[in-house]
């Protein structure tokens, strides 16, 4: 972003990695898999690189405030300094925060998830679709993140891309606003879990293994790093696919 | 004459009694912090008319939504015949209606005849679908009814209400037959219909009344008497039934049929994504920051250390007791929770009984005289009621608040209980202490050495 501003360009939309697209191993590779497409579809976008930090999220939904606000209100510097418009994420968490959060902080944005910013795209013509990849006839199944679907209620965007894509999805028993989250959300992510019988995501995996698909879709990097652990614990990596929307759409066009 | 009497001291004791007790529930609710009720007002008005007038959200289950409907419209449309009762109870003048509805006519029924009628039928299916209720909640293993919360009064709570159902309708039924039976015989004391002979021909309850008809009308006199007695005993059972229901309902769940009105009026009109923001914490962190003009305006925060978030009822918003008061205990909440589904602690609907349990332990408490409500401190807290282990188990997940019928927000009360423990007690999972420190000092909750655009710069040599 910074060196765009040099320039004295100004991108179509500011792409928000978020810490997982940006450190995260599994994560770093849907940021490389939704570049490819922006990059594809021509879309001027910037990264802010080290100039991005946690949207606070995390921090706010265990309690944190003063570290939420800290982020926040240094974000918001940032993204107001660059007189930035339009965000896209790929990830919900950050997403609603930037959404739904910074404008009570002063930061008012137009902002959208990857799914719906895709989904755009291909209507618009601006990405076409290849057809064929890895995925191509596959039977998938479509797992709903919590903050972009029962928070935001954003069901259909990414189930429209499925849908132009060859593929054969089944819904999972519990699906749009019936969700059930992945067990990641409200800062579990990042501490053990409470006492009881189950994970909540082997609790999802197993519903998701019940369709007898090949491939789980997700939106959201933390929902992939728990149906992947899922699927581990019970050993169907082999069989099983967890994936994000952009990946099936760089395999689709092969970039 | 002495029925009359008889009626308005009741009523008026009951009436007393009742008012009272709304107050104090009214008292109880407003000890909650201030809450931001702008926005717009039709959008208010939709809310409470498609959520708890139309029941939009009960149809997420359709079973129990039809079962529920039956009830529902049954009450609505009996409280036309329950101000009749009233006019009766008061003036003596029974089935004060009918000479005016019943020279209307429609499609060659009289009015009076099809309202009576209507509630008639309603009512046998109130019936059936309170049967069907007992049924899940005593006979049929459905989990949400057999929780450990559920244990106890919130039992016989659900119980008693079903059981009320039944004589209620069962009274009204026998007042009415009885009536039809005296209107044979020329003896019901209607509006208009003193000496004349007849049948109301009520969609059930005029056959009943032909059975009383036939083997009352053997006795004669004595019959006659007999069925007088029975209607009254039907007329006063029915109403002493609804003046108890009107004095039980705010010590019971069942104060849904009130509350759930303004519940949903006042429902949040903002994304649910949104936390409420703490201006408190944000103009000291902006200050930190330097983000603010120092212009003096900043309110001199004092010795004492604020309190954050919520530790008793009173860190919470009216709202969010509103809610506690409204919950209806059925548990839909709970049975789509993540955590609860795989066996953690936590449980909304506990969550939401314990706000409204630690609000009655106040509000009594405030009644005795021995606490100060401006400064109230009893050594205890909703911490008290509700443990750590169980607001530590949320995800977050927003599924209590899209489940519940009637708008409230359980995940609220358990948010700001996290805030009081991280913000006022320094305390908390130890889990997340390295996550706050990472973030604060390196801006992501993982600590990492790399750039936070190394995947880009490596992405692009590896095109290269």
């Amino acid at each position: 972003m910074s060196e765009m501003a040099a320039q004295g360009k100004e991108p179509e939309v500011l792409y928000w990695v978020g810490c997982a697209g940006s450190f995260d191993a599994r994560a770093q590779k849907v940021a490389v898999a939704f570049a490819k497409i922006m990059n594809e579809a021509e879309i001027p976008f910037a990264i802010l690189g080290q100039e991005e930090s946690c949207t606070g999220d995390p921090a706010r939904r265990a309690g944190n405030e003063f570290v939420f606000q800290m982020m926040a209100l240094q974000n918001i510097e940032t993204l107001n300094m660059y007189n930035v418009k339009r965000i896209v994420t790929a990830c919900p968490h950050c997403f609603n925060t930037l959404k739904n959060e910074y404008p009570a902080l002063g930061g008012n944005y137009d902002v959208i998830h990857h799914t719906q910013f895709i989904n755009d795209l291909i209507k618009e013509g601006r990405l076409k679709l290849k057809g064929g990849g890895a995925f191509q006839g596959k039977r998938i199944t479509y797992h709903d993140s919590c903050y972009l679907g029962r928070v935001n209620g954003v069901y259909e965007a990414p189930r429209e891309i499925l849908a132009s894509l060859d593929n054969h999805l089944v819904e999972l028993k519990r699906s749009k606003t019936n969700g059930l989250c992945c067990g990641a959300g409200g800062s579990q992510m990042f501490k053990e879990d409470e006492p009881g019988d189950k994970r909540i995501n082997i609790e999802r995996t197993e519903e998701a293994l019940e369709t007898g698909a090949e491939v789980i879709v997700a939106n959201c990097p933390f929902c992939i790093t728990m149906m992947q652990d899922g699927v581990k614990a019970k050993d169907k990596q082999e069989e099983v696919m967890v994936v994000d929307i952009s990946e099936m759409i760089v395999s689709n066009n092969r970039l | 004459m002495i029925q009359q009497i008889l009626f308005a001291i009741v009523a008026i004791a009951v009436f007393g009694f009742a008012f009272d007790r709304y107050n104090k529930i009214y008292r109880n609710i407003r000890l909650g912090k201030d809450y931001d009720t702008s926005g717009s007002e039709a959008a208010r008005m939709k809310n409470m008319l498609l959520v708890a007038f139309g029941q939009k959200k009960m149809f997420k289950r359709l079973i129990p939504a039809l079962l529920h409907l039956c009830v529902y419209i049954a009450f609505v449309v009996t409280q036309i015949e329950l101000i009749e009762i009233l006019i009766d109870g008061f003036t003596g003048n029974h089935r004060y209606f009918y000479p005016l509805l019943s020279s209307i006519s429609i499609g060659g029924f009289d009015m009076y005849w099809f309202i009576i009628s209507s509630i008639e039928g309603l009512s046998v299916l109130a019936l059936v679908a309170t049967f069907a209720f007992l049924a899940r909640r005593n006979l049929l293993k459905i989990p949400r009814f057999r929780m450990s919360e559920m244990k106890g009064w919130p039992k016989i709570d659900g119980n008693v209400i079903l059981m009320l159902e039944i004589i209620l309708v069962t009274c009204i039924f026998t007042m009415n037959a009885a009536d039809d039976a005296l209107y044979r015989l020329g003896h019901t004391h209607t509006n208009g219909l003193h000496h004349e002979v007849g049948s109301f021909g009520f969609a059930v309850t005029a056959p009943l009344g032909d059975l009383m008809y036939q083997f009352f009308g053997q006795f004669d006199e004595m019959g006659i008497w007999m069925l007088e007695i029975l209607e009254r005993a039907g007329w006063w059972g029915h109403i002493l039934v609804v003046f108890l229901f009107l004095g039980y309902l705010p010590f019971s769940k069942h104060l849904h049929i009130m509350l759930a009105f303004p519940n949903t009026y006042f429902a949040p009109l903002n994304s649910r994504g949104e936390m409420e923001n703490m201006p408190d914490v944000m103009n000291e962190v902006k200050m930190m920051m330097g983000l603010t003009d120092m212009d003096g305006s900043m309110d001199d925060p004092g010795d004492e250390l604020p309190e954050f978030g919520a530790k008793d009822i009173f860190g919470l918003s009216w709202k969010n007791i509103l809610d506690s008061y409204t919950c209806t205990e059925c548990g839909r909440c709970t049975s789509v929770c993540p955590a609860n589904v795989t066996g953690k602690k936590l449980s909304p609907r506990k969550v939401v009984m314990a706000v409204r349990d630690r609000a009655e332990e106040v509000g009594t408490k405030i009644d005795s005289g021995d606490y100060d409500a401006n400064n109230f401190d009893d050594g205890k807290s909703l911490f008290d009621y509700i443990s750590r282990e169980e607001i530590h188990a949320c995800t977050t997940c927003n599924a209590c608040v899209e489940a519940c019928p009637v708008m409230i927000n359980p995940l609220e009360p358990i948010l700001k209980m996290r805030r009081y423990e991280i913000l006022t007690e320094s305390a908390g999972p130890g889990d997340w202490v390295p996550m706050f420190t990472s973030i604060e000092n390196g801006g992501s909750p993982w600590q990492v050495a790399d750039a936070r655009d190394k995947w880009a710069t490596d992405a692009t040599k590896e095109n290269e």
